[in-house]
């Protein structure tokens, strides 16, 4: 079953969703979508690293956007404006990451394949470090679930509950730096940062609980994962986007459906 | 006994000293209110009783396994997160639908428990953050202006749920208000603090200032009463304590 490269591309991508449906909840109810951003441009400086030192990409990327995720975790408690912040470094870490690459003449043609993913080439190997991390990302989250989500409503109110909310922080941060990680083979460094938002946002207009919205976003990112493949397959169009091209047709769908239903009560 | 002590506190913020010298302390069943004008530190001094923030110098020892139910001053929360009631108050521990039920009915909203959070009236959200901290089995009610955006009948029922609760529960309630006129009159002790503690003592109560009580309403049922108190004095005596009556 695993020789077909369509269903490595299909059970990676599925992988994926089960750990970027419940974390993008998190990034959207905590407002981190820049901090998405600046840690998965920094995979590009991670992936420069690792063709440099000839180490695994999947270490290189970890590494760089663990180090990338704890900078920007540290600097958001030191109370610096984030949003200008988070822009600069986002950016900053995509165009070093560019440069540092082209210093790499061999690799320059593979580029698009980091940027913009490259599921449908995903090998057996790629397919066991996708599942791992990722099941390793929904685990901690599952177990975490309660306490993530109490530090998320107030840093104080879990705190006088008993909870660590630097530690459920550094939850998050880690488990972003896996993702970004697992993700780059997927929709390329570019486009992890929509696969955390877009499902979670579309999912926000179905759900009325936080644990039905991260069902929800699950659903929704596998869903786009598949129908993204196809259109891939078919059209031969960038897998990575167009899983995200997917994800974003649900979201217009059902923000335009919640918008109408929400209209007709008035009338 | 004791349940929080603060000795020689001092907490600094990003260099600029935002409490000192603050020695305080609070007992099992005692009500104490914390008033001072904005930026006076009192959400700081909240913040260190309940150990968020490290004291820069000086000590907080909290009774061992203080079980505390906090209300924080603001609760946002983002409009991607649906939130109904009884979803919150499971956080971060399950609560059973009977509990649940139980304490929104002690708080006063009986019929809230599906409603999202951001659908709630300030009044009922400030019921359901109490129902919240309530579910903790509190040894001591912590509540940063909790009355806050409350109109004044809405304040005084607020006040006066505290006092049941405390009556009903014998727990301790500490509670911060910017407002010096208005404190609970249940208060045992009142500590006004301008980075230091200025002055403590009990509520002075409303019998010089019938105007205010008539301000407030007869509807108050006597939960309101008037704390009387001038920040005229300069800060060049840091260490002089205003001599003021204590309720011990």
């Amino acid at each position: 079953m695993l020789d077909d490269f369509m269903m490595r591309a299909l059970l990676a991508g599925l992988a994926v969703a089960l750990a970027t449906g419940p974390l993008g909840c998190f990034v959207v109810w905590r407002r981190m979508a820049y901090f998405g951003d600046a840690t998965s441009h920094a995979a590009i400086l991670g992936v420069a690293l690792a063709l440099g030192f000839q180490i695994s990409i999947f270490v290189g990327t970890l590494v760089v956007a663990l180090l990338m995720a704890m900078i920007v975790s540290v600097m958001a408690g030191r109370g610096w404006a984030m949003d200008t912040t988070l822009g600069v470094l986002a950016h900053s870490a995509l165009a070093f990451g560019l440069v540092a690459v082209s210093f790499l003449p061999a690799v320059r043609v593979d580029l698009t394949a980091y940027l913009f993913g490259d599921i449908l080439a995903v090998s057996r190997m790629d397919l066991a470090i996708i599942v791992a991390g990722s099941a390793l990302v929904l685990g901690l989250i599952l177990w975490r679930w309660s306490a993530l989500l109490t530090a998320t409503l107030n840093e104080d109110l879990a705190h006088a509950s008993g909870l660590s909310p630097a530690r459920e922080r550094m939850v998050l941060t880690l488990s972003l730096a896996v993702v970004v990680a697992v993700a780059l083979k997927i929709v390329g460094a570019l486009l992890i940062a929509a696969m955390l938002i877009v499902p979670a946002a579309a999912a926000r207009n179905l759900a009325r609980t936080p644990e039905v919205m991260a069902l929800c976003a699950v659903a929704i990112g596998g869903f786009s994962v598949w129908g993204g493949l196809q259109l891939s397959l078919w059209q031969d169009t960038p897998s990575g986007p167009s899983i995200v091209v997917v994800a974003a047709l649900i979201f217009s769908l059902f923000t335009f459906a919640a918008a109408l239903v929400q209209k007709r009560p008035g009338r | 006994m004791t349940l929080i002590q603060a000795s020689g506190v001092c907490v600094h913020y990003g260099g600029r000293r935002a409490l000192f010298d603050i020695d305080f302390s609070i007992a099992k069943g005692e009500i104490v209110t914390i008033v001072g004008p904005n930026g006076s530190g009192k959400t700081t001094m909240l913040r260190a009783l309940l150990g968020v923030v490290a004291p820069s110098r000086g000590s907080v020892t909290r009774k061992a396994g203080l079980q505390v139910g906090y209300v924080p001053q603001h609760l946002h929360i983002d409009p991607g997160l649906p939130l109904p009631v009884r979803r919150f108050l499971s956080l971060p521990t399950r609560r059973s639908a009977a509990q649940i039920a139980a304490v929104l009915d002690r708080v006063g909203v009986p019929d809230v428990a599906a409603q999202n959070m951001t659908t709630l009236s300030g009044g009922q959200f400030q019921r359901v953050l109490l129902a919240r901290a309530l579910l903790m089995q509190p040894d001591i009610l912590m509540l940063d202006e909790p009355t806050a955006g409350l109109d004044q009948p809405g304040v005084a029922s607020f006040y006066r749920l505290i006092e049941d609760v405390r009556r009903d529960t014998g727990c301790a309630v500490l509670s911060v208000s910017h407002d010096l006129h208005v404190v609970m009159s249940a208060s045992d002790r009142v500590v006004c603090i301008n980075g230091h503690i200025c002055c403590e003592g009990t509520p002075n109560v409303v019998r010089a200032a019938p105007e205010y009580r008539a301000l407030f309403g007869m509807g108050t049922g006597g939960a309101l009463a008037l704390f009387q108190h001038q920040h005229d004095h300069d800060h060049e005596h840091e260490h002089h304590k205003e001599d003021a009556p204590h309720a011990g």
